[in-house]
């Protein structure tokens, strides 16, 4: 399967974000979760736990990680697999931050854009 | 045409024993295959033999997936749910489905059937439980207990409490009927055999355990030959040969099984008992395999997992091109109703050849039976103390010759090994490597031992995750530990302070004294003195101990929400759908003209779907959008109504009856009392939620003896009880004491609350709490020292001078806006071409 990325596009400030939280970024292809950890990095994920779909932006963000809210699945920002024993993945899509302004550029696949 | 550089692979039943042969193919050849998978039951792989504890509601569903969705997506695999195969066809080396009627399934799919082509195919049809041919077993009502639809179906009938007849009384009727009566159900247990389980026992022993059956309230009937099942419309009653009329709501058949084998049987494969395998578990075509409780290999069928999980071995390495062999060999069960231990392994018919050992405590309740044929054990049966199953389970396996130690044998490992009792670790010690400790997920001893070694594993926890041994069933936690215990020695002890999770040594007490000691004002400043091992914490330590500095420091400390679960964060409760619910206090359960209108009103502003009257004496409106819920809030605002704290851990409700307002039996204002409990009490944050209720007199219709804290008004003052629970536990109150006038019953109530909050454990209910430091020292406390009771009372309507803020007044307001709205909106650019 082909993936296809968006140009970047400017999202917020840095500060939009709180620390240790999350925003979200609607777009046609769903709702994109937007992280800040404490050491004010920025991950980009689709906002849907591989488990049963929760909205992983309303987690509770610790480390380079999120624990769902729906049954607590702790998801990695930085790869967006499920840790532990858990099994599953969430796509990431890539994310700049730039003199304090987050950009954001959207995976999608072949058929997703087609069929847009 | 395209060219396949994959093989692809299609099963047929997602079962335990596919979804093992899955595991084991991609763990060797992750590559090889393009797996499609189609079921017919709509949802992923499960441990079927946990469902008894989903009956019983020990377990919830998700605690018993094996594979949750993401696991499909991972290994690439097309699972087609509420699809079933209705035809093979060998010469094309195709399968074609049809999708199940959606009913519950959600959607109907656009393709009513679908064809994929495979180049090897496993059937893992499973088995169909057997109905017996009686007049009446399609009457609704009338069930059999196989699989997840079957157990909810359970549950809603059970709802309407009722009776329900199991006809069965075999392992899995047993546990039925165990799980039904759990739910609150008048059960009774019908068996054609004059006594249980009688395969398995004789009858001294099926005696012992209907006598335990019977002592958890459920009747059993032996020698009962069903004759028809009657209704009008929908099951009503039992009626057996003898003329006995049972009434019946429900009827539960589980008389046995039969492997599911039409589907092989249409495709000219050929079939038997089973679909017939040979040792490399290929059918009567080599393309196509066949496993699990469809199959009958070594000219046998099974009905248990252990055998099964062989097969998927087999399976596996036949895929890879290994030439893996299956074997049968004895299997071991356990009836999975708690309190109730049964433990049985190998074959019992009698024989001439076959001699019995046997031993009977009638005062503690045992029993054990050995068969054995040539000095060889080949049956065993443990009730009441099993903890010897596996040692004997394993002398069964290896056919090992017991002629020396004949007569110690029956009093288990400890005797048989000289006479002095071993302590039980060198007993687990001493079982060899392949010894099976899990049989539900078939781990032999030395992959634990090699896993606690090799990963460095330090907890029960760590090694379900790693091996999976103790994760179903759990009946060999205790063996598992006694692994960890022999490998780790002193650095293993279960009993020791546990921490408050993965970030720390320290448990919840030590941390909440140091927080005092070392004055510690941050969760930041926390971590950093005491240590923390994770750079912030993770979701189960930063709620406690935002919990712990906002409770130690009232006033002082800031909320850190990012700590806090959505709930509280955002002041609602998060729905599975991601929508939220909203919960206004009616204080003491009282409402008005103008609440109920304003109420009205918003819901048809917003669209709100689903308004529903609580258990808590309240209105609940489900379904808002989250970017609605500050508007909701304004609206409730202007109407006088605050959050009910539905989503808190801190104040519920206070239920309250109509007392001398209205009652003819009411002895004191109820009513006013409640509701100015709750005006005194609510926005308090506690270690776990705080439920209460005030009843006017001993008739108790607030049902004051079930909450965290209750009163019962009388003649002569008020009775305060505390540490009830009605959730996962049911427990009625103990009374905390008497007082004579409302004054005095407010200040031991808030004393109360304020003790619960400095000494709770985060999510520690009040029942458990006070079960942890003792009822007594507790009544003393707030009873008896006056000093005390006012400093603690002191303290706590001092914590309250800020804790009552509207939240939901101050969202509306603007607060943590946030939360509530987007970042931003995307659109698509235009494909280009
Ligand atoms: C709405 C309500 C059901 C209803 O429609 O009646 C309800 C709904 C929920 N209950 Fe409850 N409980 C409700 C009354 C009860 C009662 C009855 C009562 O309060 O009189 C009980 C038994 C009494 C008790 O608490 O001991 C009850 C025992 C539980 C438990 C088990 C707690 C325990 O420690 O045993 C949970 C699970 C938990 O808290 O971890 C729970 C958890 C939940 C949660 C929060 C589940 C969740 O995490 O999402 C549900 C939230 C739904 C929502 O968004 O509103 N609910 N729940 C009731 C709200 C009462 C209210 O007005 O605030
Ligand atoms: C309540 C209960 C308790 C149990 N307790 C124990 C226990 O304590 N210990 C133990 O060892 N065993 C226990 N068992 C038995 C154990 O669960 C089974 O042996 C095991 O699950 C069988 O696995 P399987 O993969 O062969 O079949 P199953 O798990 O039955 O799976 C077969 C699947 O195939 C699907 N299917 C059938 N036909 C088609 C078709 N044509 N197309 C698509 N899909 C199809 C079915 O819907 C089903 O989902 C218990 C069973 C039950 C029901
Ligand atoms: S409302 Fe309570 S009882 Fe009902 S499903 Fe939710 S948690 Fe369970
Ligand atoms: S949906 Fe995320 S853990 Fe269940």
């Amino acid at each position: 399967m082909n993936a296809i990325a968006m140009p970047w596009v400017e999202i917020c400030a840095l500060a939009d974000i709180p620390s240790r939280g999350c925003r979200v970024v609607r777009t046609p292809r769903g709702r994109i979760a937007l992280f800040r950890t404490a050491a004010d990095e920025v991950f980009a994920l689709d906002d849907r736990c591989p488990h049963k779909g929760g909205p992983l932006s309303e987690g509770i963000v610790h480390g380079r990680h999120v624990t769902c809210p729906l049954h607590n699945w702790v998801i990695g920002l930085a790869d967006g697999e499920a840790t532990g024993a858990d099994k599953g993945c969430v796509r990431r899509h890539p994310v700049r931050l730039e003199d304090g302004r987050v950009f954001l550029s959207l995976l999608f696949t072949d058929e997703e854009k087609g069929s847009s | 045409m395209t060219i396949h550089s994959r093989q692809r692979l299609v099963v047929v039943g997602n079962g335990m024993a596919p979804g093992r042969a899955l595991e084991r193919l991609f763990e060797q050849a992750p590559e090889a295959y393009d797996v499609t998978i189609f079921n017919a039951e709509p949802r992923v792989n499960y441990d079927r033999i946990m469902l008894s504890p989903v009956l019983s509601g020990e377990k919830s569903f998700e605690q018993i997936v094996i594979h949750g969705d993401g696991w499909y997506v991972k290994h690439g695999i097309t699972l087609y749910k509420g699809a079933r195969v209705t035809r093979i066809d060998r010469a094309a080396r195709t399968v074609t489905a049809e999708f199940v009627p959606a009913g519950s399934l959600g959607h109907i799919p656009l393709e009513p059937t679908v064809t994929v082509p495979y180049d090897k195919l496993i059937v893992g049809t499973g088995s169909n439980p057997i109905i017996l041919p009686v007049p009446g077993r399609d009457l609704p009502g009338v069930l059999t207990y196989r699989d997840l639809d079957d157990v909810n179906a359970m549950l809603i009938a059970a709802r309407a409490r009722g009776s329900a007849v199991v006809i069965g009384g075999g392992l899995l009727g047993l546990e039925a009927a165990a799980g039904l009566k759990e739910q609150g159900m008048d059960v009774t247990v019908l068996h054609l055999m004059p006594t249980l389980m009688e395969r398995q026992l004789d009858p001294a022993a099926g005696h012992l355990l209907q006598r335990a059956i019977e002592a958890r309230g459920i009747k059993v009937i032996t020698r009962a030959n069903t004759k028809a099942i009657v209704g009008n419309g929908r099951v009503e009653a039992v009626e057996l040969d003898n003329g006995t009329r049972l009434p019946a709501d429900l009827v539960v058949m589980a008389v046995g099984i039969r492997p599911n084998m039409q589907l092989a049987r249409d495709a000219d494969l050929a079939v038997n008992r089973g679909v017939v395998v040979d040792a490399t578990m290929r059918t009567s075509d080599p393309d196509i395999f066949a496993l699990g409780e469809c199959a009958e290999a070594d000219g046998q069928v099974f009905g248990l997992v252990a055998p099964l999980y062989e097969m998927a071995n087999v399976v596996a390495a036949q895929l890879c091109g290994d030439d893996a062999r299956f074997r049968s060999s004895a299997t071991a069960t356990k009836l999975k109703v708690t309190g109730i231990n049964l433990f049985s392994a190998g074959d019992f018919a009698e024989a001439k050849d076959r001699e019995e050992i046997v031993l009977r405590d009638a005062t503690r309740g045992q029993y054990r039976r050995l068969v054995l044929k040539d000095n060889r054990i080949v049956g065993a049966v443990l009730y009441g103390d099993t903890a010897d199953g596996p040692w004997f389970f394993d002398l069964l396996k290896r056919g090992e010759d017991v002629a020396d130690r004949r007569e110690r044998l029956i009093f288990g490992q400890s005797y048989a090994a000289g006479g002095i009792p071993l302590d039980p670790a060198a007993a687990v010690a001493a079982l060899p490597d392949d010894a099976e400790i899990c049989g539900c997920n078939g781990v032999c001893k030395g992959k634990i031992t090699g896993a606690i070694a090799g990963l460095g594993l330090k907890s029960l926890d760590e090694v379900r995750a790693h091996t999976k041994a103790s994760a179903s069933c759990g009946s060999c936690t205790g063996l598992v530990e006694q692994l960890l215990k022999a490998q780790l020695g002193e650095a293993y002890n279960p009993a020791a302070v546990q921490p408050m999770c993965g970030c720390t040594e320290l448990g919840h007490d030590d941390v909440r004294r140091l927080i005092v000691a070392k004055e510690l004002k941050t969760i930041p400043q926390l971590m950093q003195e005491l240590e923390w091992k994770t750079s912030c914490g993770c979701a189960k330590c930063r709620p406690a101990l935002n919990y712990y500095l906002l409770c130690t420091w009232p006033g002082a400390y800031v909320d850190d929400s990012q700590s806090r679960f959505v709930n509280e964060r955002v002041h609602a409760n998060i729905q599975k759908d991601g929508t939220y619910s909203v919960v206004p206090r009616m204080w003491g359960g009282q409402t008005s003209a103008k609440e109920l209108r304003a109420i009205a009103d918003i819901v048809e502003r917003y669209d709100i779907p689903t308004v529903k009257v609580t258990g808590g004496q309240r209105i609940d409106m489900l379904g808002v959008r989250k970017e609605d819920l500050p508007l909701v809030w304004a609206d409730l605002s202007a109407a006088g109504m605050v959050s009910g704290h539905a989503y808190a851990k801190g104040l519920r409700t206070v239920k309250t009856c109509v007392g001398t307002d209205w009652c003819r039996f009411g002895t004191q204002d109820s009513t006013g009392l409640g509701v100015r409990l709750e005006k005194f009490m609510w926005g308090s944050w506690t270690p776990a939620k705080v439920k209460m209720a005030v009843s006017g007199c001993p008739r108790n219709c607030a049902e004051a003896t079930c909450k965290d804290i209750g009163v019962v008004c009388v003649d002569s003052g008020y009775d305060i009880h505390f540490a009830g629970a009605a959730g996962l536990e049911i427990k009625g109150t103990e009374l905390l004491g008497h007082v004579a006038t409302e004054p005095e019953a407010i200040e031991a109530i808030g004393a109360l609350t304020q003790l619960y909050r400095e000494q709770g454990r985060y999510l520690e209910r009040i029942h458990k709490w006070a079960r942890r430091v003792g009822f007594d020292t507790i009544r003393q406390q707030i009873m008896e020292d006056a000093e005390r009771r006012r400093a603690l009372y002191d303290r706590f309507v001092f914590s309250q001078s800020f804790a009552q803020v509207d939240p939901w007044a101050e969202r509306a307001a603007g607060k943590d806006a946030h939360e509530f709205a987007p970042v931003a909106e995307l659109a698509l650019p235009q494909a280009a071409e």
